[in-house]
C-alpha cells in the first residue's frame, strides 16, 4: 500500500516525498468567551474538527463570522441556513478549498484532530486529500471512464500497482452503493451514468483516496427522490468509518441523516447541537423560526 | 426501499402491542382478585399499571421523534397518530384495571361479596374486547376492528342493568351499601374499559383504512 495517500501529515517540503514525522501541533489559541452555539467540549480524541473563532472574508464581505463549534468524529453533522448564509464557505473551509476563490482570507483557527489546517507549511493539497469533498453538481472528469474517474485521484500520486487499484476501485464502488450498477462496464464514460449514479461515482471517486472525513455540499439537491435516498442510505453506512460533514438546503435531510445539526444565519453560528434537540425543541426562536418554515 | 429508519417503526409496533399485553394482563388479573376474593394480585396489578405508563410516555416520545426527523406521510404518519391515541386508550384502560384492583381489597373489608350480577360477564366481555381490539392491530385486520364497536352495545346494557340491581339492593339492605357502591364503580370501570377497546378498534380502522369511522353507521352498537 502507497503510504503516500493515507494518514498523511499535512507538511509536504517536497510533494514527491512524504514527510514522515508529524508536523508538531500548535499550541491552541485561548477559547473564545463561551457563546450559547459552542458545542459541550469533547474530549480532543473525538473531536474531528476543533473550529476556533473562525472568520472568512472575501475581499471586504465577511461570509462568516466568529464561529466556534467542535465536529466529532465518526458521525455526520449537517450545517442548515437560508442561502448566503455561510454554511457552504464554512464547510468549504475545512479542507481549504475556498481559497481557491481570489480575495478570500480567514482569522481564526480550524485544527483537524488537533493539527492546524492553516499553520506554516502546511500544504493544502494534503488537507484536501485527507478531507475529501463532494460537491452539490457531480462532476465526473468528462473524458475519463468508470474506473478511471475513481482511481484517478490514486494515479496523480502515482500509484501503478494494477492489483492494488483493482481492489481499491471495487471496494470504493462497493463502499458508494455503486460496484453492483457499473461492474460490467467500468470502460464506459463516467458521464453516461445517471444523475444519482454520478453522484455516487463522485463519492467512491472521494473515497477512493482513503480521506479521513468526507465534506458534502448539498449532495442531493439535483437528485430525484430515489437517488437521494439512495445517497442518504450511503452516508448512513459511511458514518461508522468516517466523519462526514453536510451541507443541505433540505431540512428534512439534515433531520434524517445527521447526528448533530448547526443552524447558520448570515454569517453566525446561531445554535448547534444534537440535531433532535434543533428539530424538536431548538432553544433559539431563529432556529424555531427556521426549521418550523417561518422564516422571511 | 426499506430505509435504515424504519426499524424505529418497527420498534413502535412491537411497543404498542406489549402495552396491550399489559393492559390486558391487567384487567385480567384485577378481574381474579375481585372475583376470587384474592387482594394478593391487586399489587400485581398496581406493578403493571407503573409498566403502562411508563410505555405510554415511551410511545409518545416515539412517536415525536419520529414524526420530527422522518417526516412521515400516509399509513406511517397515519400509524404516528394511532400509536398515541391508542397508547392514551391503553393507560385508561390500565388505570380503570387498577381502579377495579384497589375496590377489591376495599371490598375485601366487608366480607366475602354475595352477588356479583352482571360483573363477570363485563369482565369477560371487556376483555375480549381488548384481544381483539388489538389482534386486530396486529393482524392487520380492519373487519375484526369493526366488530369490536359493534358489540359495546352488550357491555352498555348489563352496566345499565347492574346500576338498576345494585340501586335496588342499597335501598331494600342499607348495610350493603360500602360494598355495592364499590361494586357500582367497578361495574362502570369495566363499561369503560371496553368503551376503550372500542376507541382502539375504530383507531385500527382508520391505519389500515385511512377512514375515520367514528360517530358513524359502521361501528353503530348492536346488540349480538
Amino acid at each position: 500500500m502507497n503510504s503516500v495517500i493515507t494518514n498523511q501529515p499535512f507538511v509536504m517540503s517536497d510533494p514527491a516525498k512524504p514527510v514522515t514525522e508529524s508536523v508538531p501541533v500548535h499550541p491552541t489559541a485561548p477559547a473564545p468567551s463561551p457563546s450559547p452555539a459552542a458545542a459541550t467540549p469533547v474530549p480532543q480524541q473525538e473531536i474531528a474538527f476543533d473550529i476556533q473563532d473562525l472568520s472568512i472574508f472575501y475581499g471586504s464581505h465577511q461570509a462568516v463570522k466568529n464561529v466556534t463549534m467542535h465536529i466529532p468524529s465518526g458521525s455526520v453533522t449537517s450545517i442548515i441556513g437560508p442561502s448566503g448564509c455561510g454554511k457552504s464557505t464554512a464547510l468549504r473551509a475545512l479542507n481549504r478549498m475556498h481559497e481557491l476563490t481570489p480575495g478570500a482570507r480567514h482569522t481564526g483557527k480550524i485544527l483537524m484532530k488537533g493539527q492546524d489546517l492553516y499553520g506554516p507549511g502546511v500544504d493544502a493539497t494534503v488537507v484536501r486529500r485527507r478531507v475529501g469533498m463532494v460537491f452539490q453538481k457531480s462532476n465526473p472528469f468528462p473524458t475519463l471512464t468508470i474506473a478511471e474517474n475513481v482511481l484517478v485521484g490514486l494515479r496523480l500520486n502515482g500509484v501503478r500497482d494494477k492489483t492494488f487499484l483493482n481492489k481499491r476501485l471495487e471496494e470504493s464502488l462497493r463502499m458508494a452503493a455503486l460496484w453492483d450498477e457499473v461492474k460490467d462496464h467500468l470502460n464506459r464514460p463516467g458521464t453516461g451514468l445517471s444523475g444519482g449514479q454520478q453522484q455516487r461515482l463522485c463519492i467512491a471517486r472521494a473515497l477512493a483516496v482513503r480521506p479521513e472525513i468526507l465534506l458534502m455540499d448539498e449532495p442531493c439537491s439535483a437528485l430525484d427522490p430515489i437517488a437521494t435516498a439512495k445517497v442518504e442510505e450511503l452516508i448512513h453506512a459511511l458514518k461508522s468509518q468516517y466523519t462526514v460533514v453536510i451541507v443541505t438546503h433540505n431540512m428534512q435531510q439534515a433531520a434524517r441523516v445527521s447526528e448533530k445539526t448547526a443552524f447558520f444565519y448570515m454569517g453566525k453560528l446561531i445554535e448547534y447541537g444534537p440535531t433532535e434537540q434543533i428539530f424538536m425543541n431548538p432553544k433559539d426562536p431563529q432556529t424555531e423560526a427556521y426549521v418550523s418554515g417561518r422564516f422571511g | 426501499m426499506k430505509r435504515y429508519f424504519h426499524h424505529e417503526l418497527e420498534d413502535l409496533r412491537k411497543h404498542l402491542i406489549l402495552m396491550g399485553e399489559r393492559t390486558i394482563d391487567s384487567v385480567r388479573l384485577s378481574m381474579q382478585s375481585l372475583l376470587a376474593d384474592d387482594v394478593s394480585m391487586a399489587g400485581q396489578v398496581i406493578a403493571l399499571d407503573d409498566e403502562i405508563d411508563r410505555l405510554e410516555v415511551l410511545i409518545d416520545a416515539e412517536c415525536v421523534r419520529y414524526i420530527t426527523l422522518r417526516q412521515p406521510v400516509a399509513h406511517d404518519v397515519r400509524l404516528m397518530t394511532v400509536a398515541m391515541k391508542t397508547n392514551h386508550e391503553l393507560e385508561r384502560a390500565g388505570d380503570e384495571a387498577t381502579s377495579i384492583a384497589k375496590r377489591a381489597r376495599r371490598l375485601a373489608e366487608f366480607g366475602k361479596v354475595d352477588e356479583f350480577f352482571n360483573i363477570p360477564r363485563m369482565g369477560d366481555l371487556a376483555l375480549e374486547q381488548l384481544r381483539d381490539a388489538m389482534d386486530s392491530f396486529i393482524a392487520e385486520d380492519a373487519n375484526k376492528a369493526l366488530l369490536v364497536p359493534r358489540r359495546d352495545k352488550e357491555v352498555d346494557d348489563l352496566n345499565r342493568d347492574n346500576y338498576v340491581k345494585l340501586t335496588d339492593k342499597i335501598s331494600g339492605h342499607p348495610e350493603t351499601s360500602h360494598a355495592n357502591i364499590e361494586l357500582i364503580f367497578i361495574s362502570k370501570s369495566l363499561e369503560r374499559i371496553a368503551d376503550h377497546a372500542t376507541n382502539i378498534a375504530e383507531e385500527v380502522v382508520y391505519l389500515l383504512k385511512g377512514e375515520d369511522v367514528r360517530h358513524t353507521q359502521e361501528v353503530r352498537r348492536t346488540a349480538m
